[in-house]
C-alpha cells in the first residue's frame, strides 16, 4: 500500500483541483482529505457519507463555578491567558476559562486548591467515511479553534489504510493542507511520495522552498508541479531549477485555465471536462507514475496501462 | 487600531490585501506578518535593514541529581513531552506545549526550564511601513506561541495590521484575536465560499467585526455576495480578476505598484474599515 500525498506550503495554489482529477485517474485508490480545517474535496467527489464519527482529542478545563473560591491561582498559572475574571465579587462564576485559548495542559486542574475545576474530553471535530463516484473518502472537519489538527490527520490516514488494507486497494491519495506545521507534519511523515503543487509567483517559490526543506527532513520523496505555470515562464523555470537543487524531481506543468474554475463550479474535476489544463494533468499523472516508480512505488496496476480510467 | 486580514482558505489574496492596506497608511503602520508557516509580506515589501531575534518556548530540563524517579511529571504532562514510568525522565521536547506544570508538580524541585527555539522573528521598514514577520522553523509544529511573540509587537498607537494565516484552527485564532476588525478576503467560487462561512463561524465566535473583499471576480459566480446579503455581511470591496494583476504578482509586484488607481481603492477600503470599527 502507497500513500501519495498533495501539498504545497502556500494555500490556494491547486492542491484539491488536481487531486480530484488524480482521484479519477489513479484506477482503484482511496481517497483521504487531510485539509481538516478547510476540506473542499467533498464540493467535487459529492460524496454520500456512510460513517460518522465524533473525534475527541486532550481535555479542556471548565470552572464549576459553585465551587470556586474566587483565589486566582488558575488565573496565575496559566501561561495561556485563557483564564479570565468577571471581579472575586462575582457570585455565580467568579473565574471563567476561554475554550479558545485553553491548551488543556491541566495545570490549573492540578493546582485548584478545591478541585473547581473538570477536565473533560474535548469535542474536537467530526470525521466520515463516505462513497464517492471515484471511490472511498475519508474526511473530516476540526471544530473551530481547535488545536490537535495533527491527530486527526493521524486519524483519517489510518481509517483510510483500513479501508485499502480491507477492499484490497493499493494507492491513498492524501489531500495535504497548506503550510508547513502541525498537520502537514501528521499527513507527511510515513508517506511514500509527496507531490508538492506551487505557482509561478515569489511566495509560491518561497514557500517551495521551505516545504521542500520539510520533505527532506523526513526524507520522504518530492515531485513538483508548477500550477498556472504560463503566468510567468521564467519564475517557472527557476522555480523548477531551484526544485532539482533541492532533490525533489519536476512532475509537470499546468497552464492557466480559466475552465479550472468552471469545473469547479459544476463540481466536477478538471479531467472530467474537456480543457487544456486536464491534458496537463494527465501528463502529471503519468509522469508522476514514472516518479514513483523510480522509489519502488508503483500507483497505477500495470506499467503499460498507466492506469487512466 | 487592529486590523486582521483573514480567510479561511488560502490563497485568496490575504497577502496581498493586507500590503496594500498598510502601504496607503504608511508612515503610521505596523504590518505583523503571522502567518509564520509561510510568511510572504517581505517578498513584496522588500524590508531594509532585517534584523532577526530567536523565539523560543520554555521546555523542562531534569537535574538527574535530585530527580527520585517517582514519575509524577510524567503523569502530568498531558503532551507526552515528558514520559516516566518510575524512571528518570525522557523528554520530548518537541511535543513540549510550555505550561510549566511538570516544573510545578515535581515534588523535588529537580525540572527547571530552559528555552527551546522554535523559529524567529525579522524585523525591517519598507517605506514607513515597519515589518514584523514571524518564520516557524521546519520541521517544527507548533505556531501559536510564535504568533503569540509576533501579536506582542502591535503598536500601542497607529495602526496594526495582522497578515493572519488560512484556515481556523488554533493558529488562525491567535492571529485575529484581539483585533478590533476582521477584513476577510475570498473568491467567488464554491471552495471560496465553503471557507468564508468556515472563517465567518470562527469569527463570530471571537465576536469580532468583520467584512469581506471579495478577490478575482468574475472567475465564479455570485453566491459569495449573496451569503453576504443574506448574513448582513459588509461587502467592502470588490476586485476584478485580472491577468495582468496576477502577472504583476508573481513578479512580486504589489497591486498598488502594478495598478496605481489601486491606492485610492486600498484608501477607502481603510476608511470603511475605521468607520466599521467606530461604529460597532
Amino acid at each position: 500500500m502507497h500513500e501519495l500525498v498533495v501539498i504545497s506550503g502556500k494555500g490556494g495554489t491547486g492542491k484539491t483541483s488536481i487531486v480530484a482529477s488524480l482521484a479519477v485517474l489513479v484506477d482503484g485508490a482511496v481517497l483521504a482529505d487531510c485539509d481538516v480545517e478547510a476540506a473542499d474535496l467533498d464540493l467535487i467527489l459529492t460524496p454520500t457519507v456512510q460513517r460518522r464519527e465524533r473525534f475527541y482529542s486532550g481535555h479542556l478545563a471548565v470552572i464549576r463555578g459553585d465551587s470556586c473560591l474566587a483565589c486566582g491561582d488558575c488565573m496565575e498559572y496559566c501561561r495561556f491567558a485563557a483564564v479570565h475574571t468577571n471581579g472575586a465579587d462575582h457570585g455565580a462564576a467568579p473565574y471563567w476559562i476561554d475554550p479558545l485559548a485553553c491548551e488543556g495542559c491541566g495545570t490549573c486542574v492540578r493546582f485548584c486548591p478545591v478541585e473547581a475545576i473538570d477536565f473533560a474530553d474535548r469535542y474536537s471535530g467530526e470525521w466520515f467515511v463516505s462513497d464517492t463516484r471515484h471511490g472511498p473518502l475519508v474526511h473530516a472537519r476540526l471544530r473551530t479553534g481547535e488545536g490537535n489538527s495533527g491527530k486527526l490527520v493521524a486519524t483519517v490516514r489510518n481509517e483510510a489504510k483500513r479501508i485499502a488494507a480491507e477492499q484490497h486497494r493499493q494507492v491513498i491519495i492524501i489531500d495535504g493542507p497548506p503550510g508547513i506545521g502541525c498537520p502537514v507534519i501528521a499527513s507527511l511523515t510515513g508517506t511514500s511520495l509527496a507531490l508538492v503543487v506551487t505557482e509561478p509567483t515569489p511566495s509560491g517559490q518561497h514557500d517551495l522552498e521551505r516545504i521542500l526543506d520539510l520533505t527532506r527532513h523526513f526524507d520522504i520523496p518530492a515531485a513538483v508541479c508548477v500550477n498556472k505555470w504560463d503566468l510567468n515562464p521564467f519564475m517557472t523555470e527557476q522555480i523548477e531549477r531551484r526544485a532539482s537543487e533541492q532533490s525533489a524531481t519536476v512532475a509537470g506543468r499546468v497552464r492557466y485555465d480559466s475552465e479550472v474554475t468552471s469545473a469547479q463550479m459544476q463540481g466536477r474535476a478538471m479531467v472530467e471536462i474537456e480543457c487544456t489544463a486536464a491534458d496537463d494533468i494527465r501528463v502529471l499523472w503519468r509522469n508522476l507514475a514514472r516518479i514513483a516508480s523510480t522509489q519502488g512505488v508503483r500507483l497505477e496496476r500495470t506499467s503499460d496501462a498507466v492506469g487512466i480510467a | 487600531m487592529r486590523i486582521a486580514v483573514a480567510s479561511g482558505k488560502g490563497g485568496t489574496g490575504k497577502t496581498t490585501v493586507a500590503v496594500a492596506l498598510a502601504q496607503v497608511i504608511a508612515g503610521r503602520t505596523r504590518l505583523l506578518d503571522c502567518d509564520v508557516e509561510a510568511p510572504n509580506c517581505h517578498l513584496f515589501l522588500r524590508p531594509n535593514g532585517v534584523e532577526t531575534e530567536t523565539v523560543g518556548i520554555p521546555v523542562p530540563q531534569v537535574d538527574a541529581a535530585k530527580c527520585t524517579a517517582c514519575g509524577d511529571c510524567g503523569q502530568f504532562c498531558e503532551f507526552n513531552a515528558i514520559v516516566s514510568f518510575k524512571t528518570e525522565p525522557l523528554l520530548f521536547p518537541e511535543l513540549c506545549h510550555g505550561c510549566g506544570g511538570c516544573m510545578k508538580v515535581c515534588p523535588e524541585g529537580a525540572i527547571r526550564e530552559v528555552d527551546r527555539p522554535i523559529g524567529v522573528i525579522e524585523h525591517g521598514d519598507c517605506g514607513g511601513v515597519e515589518l514584523v514577520q514571524g518564520r516557524l522553523n521546519v520541521g517544527e509544529a507548533l505556531a501559536p506561541p510564535l504568533v503569540r511573540a509576533v501579536k506582542a509587537y502591535a503598536c500601542a498607537n497607529g495602526v496594526t495590521i495582522v497578515d493572519s494565516p488560512a484556515g481556523t484552527s488554533c493558529t488562525m485564532i491567535e492571529a485575529v484575536r484581539e483585533c478590533d476588525y476582521v477584513v476577510m478576503v475570498t473568491e467567488p467560487t464554491p471552495f471560496g465560499l465553503r471557507d468564508l462561512k468556515l472563517a465567518v463561524g470562527a469569527v463570530r465566535v471571537l465576536r469580532i467585526p468583520f467584512g469581506v473583499v471579495v478577490n478575482r471576480v468574475g472567475i465564479g459566480d455570485g453566491r459569495v455576495n449573496e451569503y453576504c446579503h443574506s448574513q448582513n455581511i459588509p461587502l467592502l470591496l470588490e476586485i476584478a480578476d485580472d491577468r495582468h494583476i496576477a502577472e504583476a504578482y508573481s513578479r512580486g509586484e504589489t497591486i498598488i505598484g502594478a495598478v496605481p488607481a489601486m491606492r485610492s481603492t486600498f484608501a477607502q477600503l481603510f476608511h470603511r474599515v475605521e468607520s466599521e470599527c467606530h461604529h460597532a
